[in-house]
């Protein structure tokens, strides 16, 4: 699922459950969702990526 | 005695020369959380009858020749969420006011072994998910030298009822930085033993692998001190090093970035005092710091949500709205962002063992900002207004993340007074070694307003 609709989905049951004001904490968590998931570091299937690289403790 | 102890190290010494008694330290500890409490609104529970009875036990005990060691007798407050056998342990929530607890946290037990006195439980940021204790189903606690002020949180009552007198320590828990910050701005020390190292058992979690728990005191010797009864361990802690042996590091990039010009000024005078004392101080790097708030935000609301979604079905209104709100959040993290954080972590962990190499410590600010007013949302930082809450977090919540040991150790105050915090982070499982450069450097980092 994107960050943007996961989003969607989260406002969304929020409103339904009567919580709108998590709209605003939900955004922000996107944003930080967002740049969790662009982090260099992150694992890689196609095996190109090791990280962290041992060598460099 | 030409004054009265200030410390758990000169009161250990006048009660076991028996020129004082724990009864009397008790009473006076009582006499000030009976005068203050009503201004500070530190404490939720306050075990006045039994307080004075272990005092009474200590003082036999210690009359007969039976001393125990450095805590015997001492008056200690516990941070609400730490179980006590026959009392309500009520994480500041009405959600837990009606529990009682069956047994004492091994902690407590500890503590009771070592002749700790248990004076009371005090107030915190509702279970402990926040850094000012603004949210509490008791009130907010208070800063003693600024009653508008947040004395920092979580541990916030813990801090406020050491820096005001109302007993010598506090125990307290930190999950990204709750024992750091409230010892930070109230002029205390404030010590986050390494990962796993102290048992959590019998306390309400909110991260089940970022929670720690640890002392607030007033002086490194007294960290040091309650650590070791807390490990079964009498003075394993050992003896301060020369501070011309220190080789410190810096990590400036991210953590100095977003400082309060005063928090700024401070940590860079107590940086010079050490090199003028002959610690040797470099820059090092954590190439990732940046994105440790987003490791660390996807863990703990993970863990948080995870420990309270059945009582959000079930009692929603029972939380204070911020706190119910932070919690609803966490709900909606997906696994594989838990997962990939958690791999975040694994990476962090492994730039701070690497920033750490050939050095004895990490030295960095605890809190970018001073104690902020209560009711203040945001803080203009730096030309931009950033939450509270992230600026709070902002310099410790790393090592929670990485699970080395980290304590904060006074540094200064600002020109109104207010005290600022600078925060050692020593070798991975090391925190006796910790504690030793902690002890090594606390008297060219200070003084704090607490001394």
């Amino acid at each position: 699922m994107t960050v943007k609709a996961w989003l969607e989905m989260a406002v969304h049951d929020a409103e339904r459950r009567g919580l709108p004001e998590l709209k605003p904490l939900l955004e922000a968590l996107a944003k930080s969702t967002s740049a969790l998931r662009t982090a260099e570091w992150n694992a890689d299937a196609t095996g190109e990526l090791q990280f962290p690289r041992r060598n460099e403790r | 005695m030409s004054a009265e102890p200030h410390t758990i190290a000169q009161l250990a010494r006048a009660l076991e020369s028996r020129q004082t008694t724990s009864e009397t330290v008790v009473d006076r500890c009582l006499r000030r959380i009976a005068d203050r409490n009503g201004t500070l609104n530190a404490f939720i529970t306050v075990f006045e009858d039994t307080a004075r009875e272990q005092a009474r036990e200590a003082d036999r005990e210690i009359a007969a020749g039976r001393y125990r060691g450095p805590l015997h007798g001492v008056p200690i407050s516990l941070k609400d969420l730490f179980d006590v056998r026959g009392s309500a342990t009520t994480a500041a929530s009405r959600v837990r006011q009606e529990h009682v607890a069956e047994a004492d946290a091994p902690s407590v037990t500890a503590l009771r072994e070592a002749g700790a006195v248990i004076i009371g439980k005090t107030n915190l940021h509702e279970f402990a998910f926040g850094t000012t204790n603004e949210d509490s189903a008791y009130g907010p606690a208070r800063h003693p030298l600024d009653a508008n002020r947040s004395p920092g949180g979580s541990s916030g009552g813990s801090a406020a009822s050491v820096a005001d007198g109302m007993c010598f320590a506090s125990m307290g828990t930190d999950t990204g930085g709750s024992i750091r910050i409230p010892s930070a701005v109230c002029g205390l020390v404030g010590l986050k033993p390494a990962v796993g190292e102290l048992s959590t058992d019998g306390v309400v979690p909110l991260s089940a692998t970022l929670d720690h728990i640890g002392p607030l005191c007033r002086s490194v010797e007294d960290a040091a001190i309650v650590y070791d009864a807390l490990r079964g361990n009498p003075r394993a802690a050992g003896k301060a090093i020369d501070p011309r042996a220190l080789k410190l590091g810096v990590p400036r990039d991210y953590f100095l970035a977003l400082l309060d010009p005063q928090v700024s000024s401070t940590f860079e005078s107590a940086c010079e005092r050490l090199r003028a004392a002959g610690a040797a101080l470099q820059d090092v790097a954590i190439p990732h710091a940046r994105d440790v708030a987003a490791i660390y935000l996807h863990i703990v609301l993970a863990e948080a949500a995870a420990y309270h979604a059945n009582t959000l079905e079930r009692r929603p209104d029972d939380y204070t709205p911020n706190v119910r709100m932070r919690l609803e959040m966490g709900r909606y993290v997906l696994a594989e962002d838990y997962v990939r954080a958690m791999r975040g972590r694994e990476m962090i962990r492994c730039e701070v063992d690497a920033a750490l190499e050939g050095l004895d410590a990490l030295l960095l600010p605890s809190v970018p900002i001073p104690a902020p007013k209560i009711g203040t949302p945001t803080v203009k930082i730096a030309g931009s207004e950033e939450p509270v809450r992230n600026v709070m977090l902002r310099c410790t919540q790393a090592f929670n993340v990485s699970g080395h040991p980290a304590i904060s150790v006074p540094c200064g105050a600002t020109i109104d007074g207010l005290p600022v915090g600078g925060q050692l982070v020593g070798r991975a499982a090391d925190t006796a070694g910790l504690l030793r450069v902690a002890a090594a450097v606390e008297v060219y980092l200070g003084p704090g307003t607490s001394r």
